[in-house]
């Protein structure tokens, strides 16, 4: 079967600066796969070129079999392949079903219309608020974003991302910067998500990669280090020791 | 802020009526200020809705003008048909400058309007014998509007006329505020990186926005020329161009009848400071412009959403 | 041939001016990322500090330059501690808003004092001849320009290259939140810095008045000009400023001169191009 996202010696560089190292990863279909690795390993950057933030330098990433490398980001979004942000990339002076809306209406298309309601259009609104209910949001549907606690606004993230109807969603640490509890939930409601859509992401807390996670690959210097199932990396002494590792550097520090 | 919106529109339609018959001696003030409200709510639609700025937007301002004092020259001097064709040609123009203003960081994106707006200044002032230079173009006369009503001395076919024309624009803008396309420019002023990570062509929706807000922009310029008739070098100069931004910030961007207000207010202070001398104009521009950044961030528009919902609460 | 010669000397004495002027911008830009449309406004105070000492006063003009330039600095620092600084986090449109605003205020209280006419200014003997180079005759004023820009470009570069303030400044250009981690005291170094920008500019302003004339337009006239200068050289570059300031200057003084009637199109022309097939600047696609 192909898998959902393929990439092939991708590297990223800046000057003489490796962010991302000769990388090829499988991503299967339907997969939950993490994406760990000690801070810098380059799991952002590796983010960013998947999605088409940054150009890759060089090497190849395939979308369900179809190469996408050269194309811009809003093209691999209309092809499938969506992302969130690390840090919330909110519209924040929008209401939060505008937030969502607006992902819908340009995966439909219909943002060319510019004599047409948008508040008017029932299916779209119809469509947003189930994504809304689906992260708990719908009694929110009308407060602005920056109205919202920072706990809710990554579940706004998530709603917009979902707006785009993605077929891979690539999730940068989804729960970063919200309390334990919260992100606890947040992970509830990214395991509840359809177990068709293939999800890739990146998370820094090792309890909730266990736990969510079906597939792990350990990023270090930019480069893969090692792939299994939650079992074997728990099990691997190499993650250990980078893990470990970096915590004796801190404390040196 | 809906109520704002969707509620000012008709009010200050009758306020302008009520203008006409209360005070019939400053008609062609009041056209003026039609005019300018035209062109700030053009540039209102880059800066208040998109989020953008442009340092040159008066370029397609000055062109309308152009367009129209020249086809009236050249026999077609039926005012409906030059506003449409100001409106093609600024628009056209607009959409070949998208090329390279919509490309680029911010910094490049203000040089170039800056630039092409000094290019087409220097480029009007060389081309004399369609222009004529530094001393414009007065020797046209435009025929009545749609064949029925002569541009008369008191200025009540202006006044009416250019009212129309702004009602029209008023209208069109506040439909694409609240439109799909109105929401993606509010998506783009609101988190320009986050757009491509929907999916959305940001390139083209700026470029479909430069294109409308230059069209209508053309369209002011040349109902100026039209009702003053005149055309000349200062419809396209740098300050016109500061003017429209100041007229969009203060009256609030992104609100319609914020910025209608913005540009009736400030064209008013403008007809009166200049009556004394332009340096106390340009004193005033340069002290609201600067203090707009500390206080009233909203404009006119965002005081008075305030003092309604101050007002509701109370209620 | 000797034509030529003279018209570079001239391109080039412009472009170092363009240069005095360009570089406190390019600086504020780097470092601050604050967009000043207002950084003409301190050429233009250095020009009517001078024009006010020379006619005014009659203080000799080699001595109205370095006064021009403290105490354009020193509206620079004042103006930076009271209101400017307050400006540096704003969004970009605000940055645009307010520094359209101050030049416009600076441009019509130079109207206001001084009148819209263009300030003459007398310039003594020496600078005034023409000097034989040979082959070519050139005004010594020119000659004096090209040396002086020379001197300053050398003295800035030396200053950030060689001095502990330099260091300082450059850390905190290529990675401020580093900078502020190791203990520079950011908030001053922006203070001086802005009035050491604003003081270059008041010494071209100075020097300008003999050349380019100087009117209460001045702050607009070469805004297209610096930021030109800044996008093609590259923010918080000196050596890139004076390289970009020197060209535009050699290049819009020669098509002036030999096609009069484009000449006034040509620069914006390399503008136009410039965005065409390097939308990001000149610079930033050398960083990358």
């Amino acid at each position: 079967m192909t898998p959902a996202i393929e990439t092939a010696g991708l590297t990223l560089r800046y000057g003489n600066f490796t962010a991302v190292n000769d990388v090829s990863l499988r991503v299967a279909t339907g997969a939950r796969h993490a994406l760990i690795g000690p801070n810098g390993a380059g799991k952002t950057s590796l983010v960013h070129t998947l999605t088409g933030n940054v150009p890759a330098t060089s090497g190849t990433i395939r979308l369900g079999g179809e190469e996408v490398t050269t194309l811009p980001q809003a093209a691999r979004v209309r092809r499938g392949l969506t992302r969130t942000f690390q840090i919330n990339q909110l519209f924040r002076g929008l209401t939060v079903l505008e937030n969502v809306s607006l992902a819908i209406l340009e995966r439909e298309r219909k943002t060319r219309n510019f004599w047409r309601s948008a508040a008017a259009d029932r299916a779209v609104a119809e469509e947003a608020r189930e994504h809304l209910a689906f992260v708990n949001l719908d009694a929110y549907a009308a407060r602005p974003v920056h109205a919202l606690p920072y706990g809710l606004q990554r579940l706004v993230e998530l709603a917009i991302a979902l707006g785009t109807k993605p077929r891979v969603l690539v999730l940068d640490e989804p729960a970063a910067g919200v309390p334990a509890a919260q992100s606890e939930a947040i992970f509830e409601r990214i395991h509840a998500l359809p177990r068709d859509l293939t999800l890739l992401f990146v998370e820094h807390d090792m309890g909730l990669v266990f736990r969510f996670a079906e597939r792990i690959t350990v990023l270090v210097q930019g480069a893969i280090m090692t792939e299994g199932t939650p079992a074997e990396i728990q099990a691997d002494e190499r993650v250990r020791e980078v893990y470990l590792g970096r915590r004796g550097h801190h404390a040196a520090a | 802020m809906r109520m704002v919106r969707v509620g000012a529109g008709l009010p200050l339609l009758l306020l302008a009526v009520a203008g006409f018959f209360l005070f019939p001696e400053y008609l062609t003030l009041f056209t003026s200020l039609f005019i300018l409200s035209v062109f700030a709510l053009s540039y209102d639609l880059l800066q208040g809705h998109a989020g953008v700025v442009s340092l040159g937007h008066a370029v397609f301002f000055g062109t309308g003008a152009y367009t129209t004092a020249i086809l009236a020259r050249h026999g077609l001097a039926e005012p409906v048909l030059g506003l449409l064709a100001a409106l093609v040609v600024s628009a056209l123009l607009a959409l070949v400058l998208t090329r390279i203003v919509v490309v680029g960081n911010d910094l490049t994106r203000l040089l170039v309007t800056l630039g092409v707006g000094f290019l087409m200044f220097e480029a009007a002032n060389q081309a004399r014998d369609l222009t004529g230079g530094a001393d414009g173009l007065s020797d046209f006369t435009m025929g009545p509007v749609l064949g029925l009503f002569r541009f008369d001395f008191a200025g009540e076919t202006a006044f009416f006329y250019s009212l129309a024309v702004l009602v029209l624009v008023y209208f069109f803008l506040w439909r694409l505020a609240a439109s799909p396309f109105g929401l993606a420019l509010r998506g783009i002023r609101e988190n320009v990186r986050r757009m491509p990570a929907i999916g959305a062509p940001v390139r083209r929706h700026l470029a479909t926005a430069y294109t409308i807000s230059g069209g209508i922009a053309g369209l002011a310029g040349a109902l100026l020329a039209q009702t003053s008739n005149f055309a000349s070098l200062d419809m396209l100069g740098f300050e016109r161009s500061a003017e429209v931004m100041m007229m969009a910030t203060l009256g609030g961007t992104g609100s319609i009848p914020g910025v209608v207000l913005g540009a009736t207010g400030l064209g008013y202070l403008k007809d009166a400071l200049s009556a004394m001398s332009p340096k106390y104009w340009q004193l005033g521009i340069g002290i609201v412009l600067m203090l707009s950044v500390f206080v009233l961030r909203g404009g006119i528009a965002g005081a008075a959403t305030a003092l309604i919902r101050r007002l509701r609460e109370r209620a | 041939m000797s034509g030529l010669i003279s018209i570079l000397a001239d391109g080039i004495a412009y472009g170092m001016l363009l240069f005095l002027f360009s570089i406190g911008l390019s600086i504020t830009l780097g470092l601050m990322r604050f967009i000043n449309l207002a950084h003409g406004a301190f050429a233009m105070c250095g020009g009517y500090a001078a024009v006010v000492l020379l006619n005014g006063f009659g203080v000799p003009f080699l001595l109205t330059l370095p006064i021009a330039a403290v105490l354009t600095g020193l509206v620079g620092v004042v103006l930076e501690q009271l209101v400017i600084r307050r400006v540096y986090p704003m969004p970009e449109l605000q940055q645009v808003l307010f520094s359209i605003g101050l030049a416009f205020a600076a441009g019509a209280v130079a109207n206001i004092l001084f009148g819209p006419q263009q300030q003459p200014m007398l310039l003594p003997d020496w600078l005034t001849a023409r000097v034989n180079l040979g082959v070519v005759e050139i005004t010594g004023y020119r000659i004096f320009l090209i040396l002086f820009g020379l001197v300053a470009a050398g003295a800035l570069v030396a200053l950030f290259n060689t001095t502990l303030f330099g260091a300082r400044v450059r850390a905190a250009v290529d990675n401020r939140p580093a900078a502020e981690g190791i203990g520079i005291h950011v908030t001053r170094l922006f203070a001086i810095t802005f009035g050491l920008g604003a003081a270059f500019a008041g010494l071209g302003g100075a020097l300008a008045v003999g050349f380019l004339g100087l009117d209460p337009t001045f702050p607009f006239k070469y805004l297209v000009l610096l930021l030109m200068v800044v996008a093609i050289g590259g923010p918080g570059s000196i050596a890139g400023s004076f390289v970009a300031a020197v060209s535009l200057g050699a290049i819009d003084a020669l098509f002036k001169y030999y096609v009069p009637e484009v000449g006034s199109f040509v620069i914006y022309g390399i503008l136009v191009l410039m965005m065409v097939f390097f939308p990001k600047g000149l610079a930033s696609r050398r960083a990358a």
